[in-house]
């Protein structure tokens, strides 16, 4: 549809309303975001009197002096960093020799192996027999047990073992006559021609790990272990109840708002970050995902 | 175990051969052709063996633990040992009011975002396809992509911030055309609004990637054909781009129905309060309170296979459908 002329005066008037109307709704996701940079910035005064729209009212960073001068606040990064680094590794490292098992023709049981790994799709044994499991394993407030628990999942899987299926013999064939075993055939090979679905699936584990926050509040309950997530909800449902930090805020600088506001702005810088080189891949890996079975 | 070797058949050329003569020989050369193979393919068993591993331990594992919904599970006993009470928590279930509403609203908020969000992303999908220049096109996509990326916990932060009764913006505004502040999470009316357009902020733009996809398979020579026609824009993206967008429409629709009862329960946990669980409260958050946060282990267990069962037999339609309509619809 590039390249083709706009012939009548209908078409045109499509177009430009269709681009008005597509710059509104951009707009529309993008305005949230600029309102809470706008709030982080603003004074706890102004942002309680709503009069924070578009730009910050009265500047200052006080909110931020607050966030980063909690020593929690930098706990919680860091054990982040941990758990989504971590748990990425862990998950490639799991999954990719994984995946290739179950592509390869000769593994005997492939066909029961495979709808074991699919099954988990479909069903699922529920919150509360899972975090049993958990407790029963002695993984409750660990590291070792956000990290392990949520390593693998059926479809980076199978979305994985479809890649490798559809890489021709005629590739291993000459690390074959070389005589590379399995693992140097899967490291020298099919690593290497399947950069795509890996980055795919460590973009998806990255994402995951890095807003994870439900089975992290459910499972950890040592303040020194929760990622930044948990942290600001914590932070969001502390600082609203306490009605001493209300009503000291009548002269403090910054606010409830306020500080909620800086903390999601500083989590989601290295999103923002990660972003652009995650942008490359995700539309391949959408369209792997759909591909799915 | 009789039909591993037969299994493998038709695989690699050495191993098909032995293992045709080894489904009509004795034992013991179908072990002998056993210990050969796993002699010589070790070292894919080693590759497997950490997942299939991770799996018992972590997913089937708890099924086993499932049984606790028919049992009096007491931490004493432990899920083995505790005692069987037969049907007893699904009894009790189905005569708890708060469980019943929990089901009611799990279907009701799956399906009014199904209604209002599913259409979005096509709408956007269609819309992107018909910006011609390039680097507008690029930018709004990137921005729109962007809260599938945001955590729950932020979203939910976002909502709080700006539904807020004195300091949110939305307020704010309402304000401007003189309507009193309302303390919207509080209200039951409000909630569903505020999660299913929460929702629809969070992910139409992502989502428009797949129909973006199917949109960039049509066949170019049916737009070139219509244009000689004389067909307009608006005709063309009736007449050709939305029927030939159809079958991956109506897969989508298919699956999204397949998931009725996922609901995104973390950002519920996150938004609701006491005011609003009459509208808010789905069979997660009910497990979640009932099990995790009172500690009523079994009842909760019971609820979640529930739910399980309810979702497994909605997906598993929901594949076969969607496996003959893509067969059909594909000639």
């Amino acid at each position: 549809m590039q390249n083709m002329n706009l012939y009548s005066r209908g078409d045109r008037l499509f177009v430009r309303a269709n681009m008005v109307l597509i710059g509104l709704f951009t707009l529309s996701t993008l305005y949230p975001f600029i309102y809470i940079a706008a709030v982080s910035f603003s004074s706890g005064f102004a942002a309680r009197a709503g009069r924070v729209v578009l730009s910050p009212v009265d500047v200052t960073v006080a909110a931020y002096a607050r966030v980063l001068s909690e020593p929690q606040f930098w706990n919680s990064y860091g054990n982040t960093f941990i758990y989504t680094i971590g748990g990425t590794i862990t998950s490639l490292i799991i999954i990719i020799p994984g995946a290739y098992a179950l592509s390869r023709p000769q593994l005997l049981g492939r066909r029961f192996w495979n709808l074991m790994v699919a099954f988990t799709m479909w069903f699922h044994a529920g919150m509360i027999p899972f975090w049993l499991n958990i407790r029963d394993l002695g993984l409750l407030d660990t590291y070792f047990g956000i990290i392990i628990a949520f390593a693998c999942n059926a479809f980076n899987i199978i979305l994985l073992r479809n890649f490798f299926e559809s890489i021709p013999s005629s590739f291993e064939e000459a690390a074959r006559m070389d005589g590379a075993n399995e693992f140097q055939v899967l490291w020298k090979v099919f690593v290497p021609l399947s950069k795509p679905a890996i980055a795919t699936i460590t973009l998806f584990c990255v994402v995951s790990r890095w807003n994870g926050f439900f089975w992290a509040m459910v499972l950890l309950t040592d303040e020194g272990k929760i990622p930044l997530q948990v942290y600001l909800r914590q932070t969001i449902a502390t600082l609203s109840d306490d009605e001493e930090f209300s009503s000291t805020l009548i002269d403090a600088p910054y606010s409830v708002e306020t500080v909620t506001a800086a903390i999601i702005v500083c989590s989601i810088i290295p999103v923002l970050c990660f972003y652009p080189f995650a942008q490359k891949y995700f539309n391949k890996g959408i369209l792997l995902g759909g591909v799915k079975e | 175990m009789t039909d591993l070797p037969a299994s493998s058949a038709g695989s690699t050329t050495g191993v098909g051969e032995t293992a045709t003569h080894a489904a009509a020989k004795p034992m013991r050369e179908r072990l002998v052709w056993l210990i050969d193979h796993f002699k010589r393919e070790w070292q894919i068993y080693v590759m497997l063996a950490p997942m299939i591993i991770w799996f018992l331990l972590f997913l089937y594992k708890p099924m086993y633990g499932l049984q606790i919904a028919f049992k009096d599970y007491s931490i004493f006993w432990g899920i083995v040992e505790s005692p069987w009470v037969g049907w007893e928590h699904f009894e009790t279930l189905f005569n708890n009011s708060q469980f019943i509403r929990a089901v009611k609203n799990t279907v009701i908020i799956s399906a009014l975002s199904l209604i209002f969000g599913f259409p979005v992303p096509i709408i956007l999908a269609l819309m992107f396809n018909e910006i011609l220049h390039a680097l507008y096109r690029r930018t709004c996509q990137t921005i729109v992509y962007l809260p599938h990326f945001i955590s729950t916990v932020i979203i939910a932060g976002i909502v709080i911030t700006a539904f807020s009764p004195s300091a949110g913006i939305v307020n704010t505004f309402i304000g401007w055309i003189g309507i009193e502040p309302v303390y919207f999470l509080t209200k039951p009316e409000w909630f569903r609004p505020i999660f299913i357009g929460s929702g629809i902020w969070q992910e139409a733009g992502f989502s428009s990637i797949i129909f973006l996809a199917a949109i960039a398979g049509v066949n170019p020579s049916l737009y070139e054909s219509a244009v000689v026609d004389g067909a307009s824009r608006w005709q063309m993206m009736w007449k050709i781009t939305i029927p030939s967008i159809m079958p991956t429409i109506i897969i989508m629709l298919i699956i999204r129905i397949g998931n009725l009862m996922e609901v995104g329960f973390e950002l519920i946990i996150l938004l609701y309060q006491p005011a609003t669980y009459q509208t808010a409260d789905v069979i997660n958050t009910f497990i979640y309170r009932q099990g995790l946060q009172s500690g009523q282990y079994d009842l909760a267990a019971a609820a979640g296979l529930f739910n399980a069962v309810v979702a497994f037999v909605l997906v598993m339609t929901a594949n076969s459908i969607s496996k003959r309509v893509s067969r059909t619809s594909l000639w």
